[in-house]
């Protein structure tokens, strides 16, 4: 770095103000070569690319309310008698927790709105966040070299929910209390050391005085903080990586086609960033969430019917209410089985989509770059995989809500719940067919445009009598976006005896690799793509249709 | 809008005529990337006069955003925090929240949707490729970067010197134990705690809601009572901790309607009492269907019939509800036996 200003511009010294600032902190933290790669970067325009956006402003959103919040929030157990300005509640004993957010909603001009913010902006986070997984799932964005960057997505996820979970009890009011116990009784049935754990949670025994103390750190700085990191490396593997495309035409692995960041991208995204805190806002205006004023201060030995939880935790809530109550007691101990599973397939439901991309790319052996996006039909038992995925969690939801749609439908809750104890396991499995039979349906649909072209809907009369639809032939950029997904042959295991007939060891990871294979890329789960031969012989012969 | 008399001299001097071209497959590959499609033009590009229609626009969005900036401060000063109103179709609302949240609303979208109209119109569209470089370092770098590394690693001499290695590889090891130590004193050890609650033999029952000591005639058959052992009030320190483990229902039934024996010996003319706990995960039971005897937790539906030992009969919950042995005393209140014979509430490792 030359320290003399031989510069033309800076030696006349009327540099714009702007350009002088630039230089200034380009001389002490080198903005210039940051610039130079960034700011023309190109990103490309797809609508379901909003999805990861609409997760990282409410994000944003969640962590500016949130500092609000903490101005007024007593994060303490102490029982203190309400007397504040909303009248119901009037001399009733609560924890001072209780009666900070209930002054917060009336007596802090705007706290109401504030917290009716973050509380939306949570649950879009974490549903922004499912739909955005869903999106790279399916279109296969998680491939080399994103992998890492899928695992910081997914990690953003779990933490979401527990930062919700730890978020949402702060109140200390009926409805979240009772969500608190249930988790003590989750933790309580941990064989040999859930006593422990549970009496080192709250400090003693349930409630104690200490839980919303401990949750509040959790709330607000040991679990954002490490989310926080996560969102900054996953928006660093985003730019490093560049981002996906789908195939169409001028596009390929080598290149990314879009609009640069500087101007188009950035008035794009940073506009969608009002967009979606100022949607948030008007949420918060007319939709009334957690009046923990009418829910009531928590008691132990009280409840309202129809608890639920937020709803990124309803699945972990249908775990439970599914359960068979299985106790087995043995030698003086009770291993709390009903619980006790549930709390082990929490996690695993969350783990086996997390997975999924490694075993992909172990079964494909496919080691090149990934940045042409798979259109979801292309891989249909990926596709059906989510799919079945989907419908296990979404059942599990129905099973976390079966009191209410047991009411709400008029139906016995027992039936419900015997539903969700069948379709757990059977819903999945029709659902990976169907979306595998639909996928493979669309795929001969794909197939069948590029050979024989467009139906047009125009019906011709031949001079002989014949009817026939008159059909277009695509364009070239039509063709060549329908052909241009890559299709994996099935992994071969290859001969089992060699040359000299001696028979060969064949492991059985290779073995599985094989079948694995077969079910993904075998003949009845991809219609092989049209090649350029099939397409030169029908269209070939003029007349043909 | 009148995009259709486009001044002459505003229009592009030629169409792009290599739209139509294009869509004639390529002879030799027909699937081959015919490459990025020509620029289409938009109207703001060769109409200056929409153009200036698009730039009132986005400033006109950014002027509302102004507005309603100035209309969120003029609610906040103004609105009284209780005021009502009604909006239908919702009903009523804090007339300040509603307003506050309005105004914020409609200056931060007015901000974004001017942004993004500024770009979807005025700005530059044409589709630029950036091209792509592998993530992985070249096999030269790759190679120095190795050559590095073992170079580091043989001037530090820790594969040679595995004395070092080996202690430093303990140390670090061991060094987090203090951490994990450090958390002992999160709680106490559960010990029996969890085995007892403070019910024990001559404790009166009292009414959770009267606050006063329960007679027999004062629970009839069909309803359902809730109780609370004498002496714990409310404004004790540890109330919410004793009444997540005493709270007692009561119910009457007919002696000859209890199926289960020991149930029968622990009543008093068919008054009977139970933890109120949940043996599932511990939520407080408060449904009671008097017809058949059932109670039924609200969260996970766990279903326990009165009359036969509170037995499960539906739902999550692993065991019967524990049952409080009662009576009377000589002034004709009803009194607690003893204590629960079992832990209340959810099942634990060592409950047995």
């Amino acid at each position: 770095m030359s320290t003399t200003t031989n510069d033309e511009s800076r030696t006349r010294g009327k540099a714009p103000a702007g350009e002088r600032v630039a230089d200034w902190a380009d001389g002490r933290l080198g903005i210039y070569s940051l610039a130079k790669a960034n700011m023309r970067k190109i990103f490309p325009d797809h609508w379901s690319f909003m999805l990861g956006e609409v997760s990282l402003y409410s994000f944003i959103i969640i962590i500016l309310t949130g500092v609000y919040l903490t101005l007024f929030f007593h994060p303490s157990m102490n029982e203190v008698a309400y007397h504040g300005s909303y009248v119901p509640l009037q001399g009733q004993l609560m924890s001072e927790a209780f009666n900070s957010t209930v002054h917060i909603s009336f007596d802090v001009r705007g706290g109401l709105l504030v917290r009716q913010i973050h509380h939306w902006a949570a649950l879009i986070f974490l549903a922004g966040m499912f739909v955005h997984m869903m999106r790279v799932f399916f279109t296969g964005a998680f491939r080399k070299p994103r992998e890492i960057n899928w695992l910081f997505g997914f990690l953003l996820f779990v933490l979401g929910m527990f930062t919700g979970f730890t978020g949402y009890s702060l109140p200390d009011d009926l409805l979240s209390g009772t969500g608190v116990r249930f988790m003590e009784g989750a933790v309580l049935s941990v064989p040999i050391v859930g006593t422990y754990l549970s009496y080192f949670l709250f400090g003693g025994q349930f409630p104690g005085h200490d839980f919303v103390a401990r949750f509040y750190s959790v709330h607000i700085l040991l679990l954002p903080g490490i989310m926080l990191g996560l969102v900054v490396g996953h928006l660093i593997l985003v730019f490093y990586h560049k981002h996906t495309q789908f195939a169409g035409p001028g596009k390929s692995e080598k290149n990314v086609v879009g609009m640069p960041l500087l101007p188009v991208y950035m008035a794009k995204a940073g506009g969608f960033f009002f967009l979606v805190f100022g949607a948030i806002a008007a949420i918060a205006a007319v939709a009334q969430i957690n009046p923990i004023w009418a829910i009531g201060p928590y008691r132990p030995d009280q409840v309202s019917t129809g608890a639920q939880p937020d709803w990124y935790m309803g699945f972990s809530e249908g775990l439970i209410r599914f359960m068979p109550g299985w106790e087995v007691n043995f030698w003086g101990h009770t291993l709390v089985l009903g619980v006790f599973i549930p709390l082990v397939i929490f996690p695993l439901v969350l783990v086996a989509i997390a997975v999924y991309p490694f075993i992909e790319s172990w079964v494909t052996g496919d080691k090149s770059e990934h940045h042409i996006l798979d259109r979801p039909r292309n891989a249909p038992t990926r596709t059906g995989l989510g799919v079945a995925w989907m419908t296990v969690y979404l059942i599990l939801l129905v099973g976390g809500g079966n009191d209410l749609w047991a009411t709400h439908l008029h139906l016995s809750i027992n039936a419900v719940t015997w539903f969700v104890r069948i379709f757990v396991f059977v819903g999945p499995v029709i659902a990976f067919l169907l979306t595998k039979r639909i996928c493979l349906g669309l795929q001969r649909r794909d197939r069948e445009k590029v050979l024989h072209g467009r139906e047009t809907g125009i019906i011709k009369r031949l001079p002989h009598g014949e009817f026939i639809e008159v059909h277009e032939p695509l364009s070239q950029e039509q063709l060549h976006t329908l052909t241009a997904h890559h299709q994996y042959e099935p992994a071969e295991i290859g001969p089992t005896v060699d040359e000299n007939g001696v028979e060969r060891k064949v492991k059985g990871s290779q073995k599985l690799r094989a079948k694995l294979s077969d079910a993904l890329y075998g003949e009845e789960s991809q219609i092989s793509k049209p090649t350029v031969d099939e397409y030169k012989e029908i269209t070939s012969g003029h007349g043909h249709h | 809008m009148s995009s259709q008399d486009i001044p002459e001299e505003n229009l592009p001097a030629e169409q792009e005529a290599a739209h139509v071209a294009v869509s004639i497959a390529d002879e030799k590959d027909p699937f081959a990337d015919p490459g990025l499609p020509p620029h289409e033009h938009r109207i703001q590009d060769i109409d200056e006069r929409a153009a200036r229609r698009s730039e009132r626009m986005v400033a006109l969005l950014f002027t509302v955003s102004m507005l309603a900036t100035v209309g969120f401060i003029a609610a906040y000063v103004g609105i009284p925090r209780d005021k009502s109103i009604f909006v239908f179709p919702i009903g009523h609302l804090s007339a300040l929240n509603f307003t506050l949240g309005l105004t914020l609303g409609v200056a931060l979208f007015c901000i974004g949707a001017g942004a993004v109209h500024w770009a979807r119109t005025l700005m530059s569209d044409v589709e630029i490729a950036d091209e792509r470089h592998p993530i992985e370092a070249e096999p030269e770098v790759r190679a120095k970067v190795h050559a590095d590394f073992k170079q580091g690693a043989k001037e530090s001499a820790i594969g040679r010197r595995k004395l070092i290695r080996n202690t430093m590889f303990g140390a670090l090891t061991l060094v987090p134990l203090s951490g994990v130590i450090l958390l002992r004193d999160l709680g106490p050890l559960p010990g029996t705690s969890l085995r007892h609650t403070l019910w024990s033999k001559g404790k009166l029952l009292v009414n959770m809601n009267t606050n006063q000591p329960l007679r027999p005639s004062d629970v009839q058959v069909g309803s359902l009572t809730f109780a609370k052992p004498e002496g714990l009030e409310d404004t004790d320190e540890e109330f919410q901790t004793e009444i997540a483990k005493a709270a007692l229902m009561i119910v009457r039934l007919q002696p000859d309607n209890i199926k289960d024996k020991r149930e029968l010996e622990w009543s008093h003319e068919g008054i009977v009492a139970y933890s109120k706990i949940c043996t599932h995960v511990g939520c407080p039971i408060s449904l009671y269907e008097q017809q058949t005897h059932h109670v039924l937790c609200p969260c996970h539906q766990s279903t326990f019939d009165l009359s036969d030992g509170a037995r499960v009969i539906f739902g999550p919950a692993g065991h019967a509800l524990p049952q409080l042995r009662i009576g009377v005393n000589d002034e004709g209140y009803l009194q607690a036996l003893g204590d629960f014979e079992e832990p209340v509430g959810p099942a634990f490792w060592e409950r047995g």
